[in-house]
């Protein structure tokens, strides 16, 4: 203790753009680092990225390691985990943050397995505070906090002993603070030595497409889920959401149907949605799904079933059966003056 | 040539439709109303490996780690056509995180040894972590293929699998042995085959056997019922973590760097709530005062 505790991200980008949840996690790094009177130091991997590590800096970073190398584009699980693990055990981060995307819940795990850190996946809040535990006190441990065992429960998970302290955070949890164009750094550059066991694996081929839904940046967001039935029947629910000018949604029981595709699903395992508007309709209401959705402006529920969870955080409630009310509703909207 | 597969499978509890009914009056879940099953994705795993021994030939084993309860979803795995089942059981590592679990799972791997292949699902439906995988990777030293939805195939010592992503996909190719991690998207998992069911229903780990007995007490003794499965090849392994090899300071709530430093009840107050008659005078006044607040 007594030395500077760091907070790391880790920084994913693509096409030359760092990665929407990596500036968010660089906010919620600044902001921890903060309250402990630390720094935030950015990982930086890949090949020409060089000219990304000023941005991280705008967003709050102290440090940027920056390695720059061939091998690590397109991003690959060892070559990273090999820069990245050697970086951890070198400089010995407190806590070290990851997005919870394809690549994030590829490298955070075999990171933390490498050395013996514990790790969180998918939080919905960080925050600093003490903890007691038989008999022993640890000031300013990183609460990890996440919906847990597909119930009505947030578990406060944390890593007294054993360090970094690390947690996947999903895009759009966190909120993205405007950059201070300001701010000065430090890079520090890495040469990355690679072993021949690393580049076991190549990558042959690669598409990425953006998405067709934008769920994020939606004001209004008419959401389905298991009591919708059928895929046929979702229909309705892309009919309400045309007529609102709205995105579509689904809960994880409606996309795990077969309704929707992924892309759509709102929840601790899908998007978190900060809309005007959010129409939830046969959806129970797992917490799982009213993390990503609780922050709406407004929430309109309709579920046949009285007792639904979703109830809970409803604005307005609606019990009846979808299969008239999305009609009706549609129908007052048609004939709203809008 | 013929390939070892192995496949690391967890039974958990059915956790995908949490309903109204599954909730008690306090708002959390009842856990005793949702079955325990074989996790979903963990069957596709299954099924990716089945496929390679049917196509290459070689074997397949399925090694889980759980209470005694978890030899069900090893049946169910003899009956959908694995080879070889083991079950890891031991109170010591109850309560292990991922990584601790990762570390069990690692020692028993390397007990089973001769492998080329070791397939887990992409995560388990009561954490959704996806770490367990990739941690055993780590552990093992070994290549992971995480997302993995298609053997384009297998040839040598080579593997080229496509990857699946919600947004896009990557191919990649990689040496073996390696551990994949398998989406749900990957294939149809097969039903238990009738045949297989009848030959290994009786399959039982020993913590089975007085419940078994009591329905078959022609054998009279645990002894005459163990040599009985013995003979048949009835009997599930079951290794505890001495016995495969695991050093105890690292398993269970001891040697799991993540506390669970406590839980909460979410109890969400209904604050300005309003009911909403579900008929179209109703459902018309709502829209009509969401335009009038600016909401539409």
């Amino acid at each position: 203790m007594g030395e500077c505790r760091e907070v790391w991200v880790f920084i994913e980008h693509q096409d030359g753009r760092i990665a929407d949840v990596s500036l968010e996690l660089l906010t919620k790094a600044r902001e921890l680092a903060d309250r402990l009177q630390g720094a935030v130091a950015a990982l930086l991997l890949g090949h020409g990225v060089a000219e990304l590590a000023e941005i991280a800096i705008h967003h709050g970073a102290d440090v940027v390691f920056v390695a720059d190398h061939p091998e690590l584009t397109p991003y690959r699980t060892l070559p990273y985990a090999r820069v990245a693990i050697e970086l951890v055990r070198e400089y010995k981060p407190y806590i070290l943050l990851l997005g919870a995307t394809p690549v994030g819940r590829d490298l955070a795990p075999r990171i933390a397995s490498a050395c013996w850190a514990g790790l969180t996946a998918d939080c919905t809040a960080l925050q600093i505070g003490d903890v007691q535990r038989s008999g022993e006190t640890y000031t300013e441990l990183l609460y990890q906090i996440r919906p847990a065992f597909g119930g009505n429960v947030i578990a406060t998970i944390v890593n007294p002993e054993m360090h970094p302290q690390m947690a996947t955070v999903r895009e759009g949890v966190m909120q993205l603070g405007a950059p201070d164009p300001t701010r000065s750094g430090e890079v520090l550059t890495v040469e990355p030595q690679f072993e021949e066991g690393d580049l076991a694996l190549q990558v042959v081929d690669r598409s990425l497409r953006l998405p067709t839904c934008d769920l994020k940046g939606a004001s209004v967001i008419v959401a389905g889920g298991a009591g919708v039935g059928s895929k046929e029947n979702f229909g309705l629910i892309y009919d309400l959401a045309e007529v609102l000018g709205g995105e579509v949604a689904a809960s994880r029981a409606a996309v795990d149907a077969g309704f929707v595709s992924h892309e759509h699903q709102v929840g601790q395992t899908g998007t978190t949605v900060r809309p005007r508007l959010y129409v939830a309709c046969g959806i129970s209401g797992a917490v799982q799904h009213r993390a990503g959705m609780d922050q709406s402006s407004k929430i309109i529920a309709i579920n046949s079933d009285p007792n639904a969870p979703i109830f809970q955080i409803a604005h307005y409630k609606i019990v009846g059966d979808l299969n008239e009310v999305i009609p009706a509703m549609i129908d007052a909207l048609r004939g709203s003056p809008e | 040539m013929a390939y070892n597969c192995v496949v690391l499978a967890k039974q958990v509890p059915d956790t995908a439709n949490i309903s109204g009914k599954a909730m008690k009056e306090d708002g959390t879940v009842n856990r005793a109303a949702l079955a325990a099953i074989v996790n979903p994705e963990d069957l596709n795993a299954l099924e990716m490996a089945l496929q390679v021994k049917e196509r290459h030939g070689g074997n397949v084993t399925v090694l889980t780690m759980g209470p005694p309860r978890a030899a069900e979803i090893l049946r169910e795995a003899l009956y959908r056509g694995a080879d070889r089942v083991i079950l890891l059981t031991d109170r010591k590592t109850a309560g292990s995180d991922t990584l601790a679990t990762s570390y069990v799972l690692k020692c028993a791997v390397e007990k089973i040894g001769d492998y080329d292949l070791i397939f887990c699902g992409r995560q388990a439906i009561d954490g959704d972590t996806a770490q367990v995988g990739p941690q055993v990777a780590e552990k093992l030293g070994l290549p992971q293929i995480t997302y993995a939805e298609s053997i384009l195939s297998l040839d040598g010592r080579e593997i080229t699998v496509r990857r699946a992503f919600p947004l896009g996909s990557e191919t990649v190719k990689c040496r073996l042995p390696c551990l994949l991690t398998v989406v749900s998207s990957a294939n149809q998992p097969r039903p238990a085959s009738a045949r297989r069911t009848l030959a290994y229903k009786l399959a039982a780990i020993p913590q089975e056997y007085p419940a078994l007995l009591a329905r078959w007490p022609e054998f009279e003794t645990e002894e005459a019922l163990d040599l009985f499965l013995g003979e048949r090849g009835l009997r599930i392994s079951v290794w505890n973590g001495a016995d495969a090899g695991v050093d105890y300071d690292r398993v269970g709530l001891g040697g799991s760097p993540t506390k669970v430093l406590n839980v909460n009840y979410v109890v969400l107050g209904a604050s300005e709530s309003k009911e909403v008659d579900a008929t179209k005078e109703g459902v018309a006044a709502l829209i009509d005062e969401l335009v009038k607040d600016y909401t539409l």
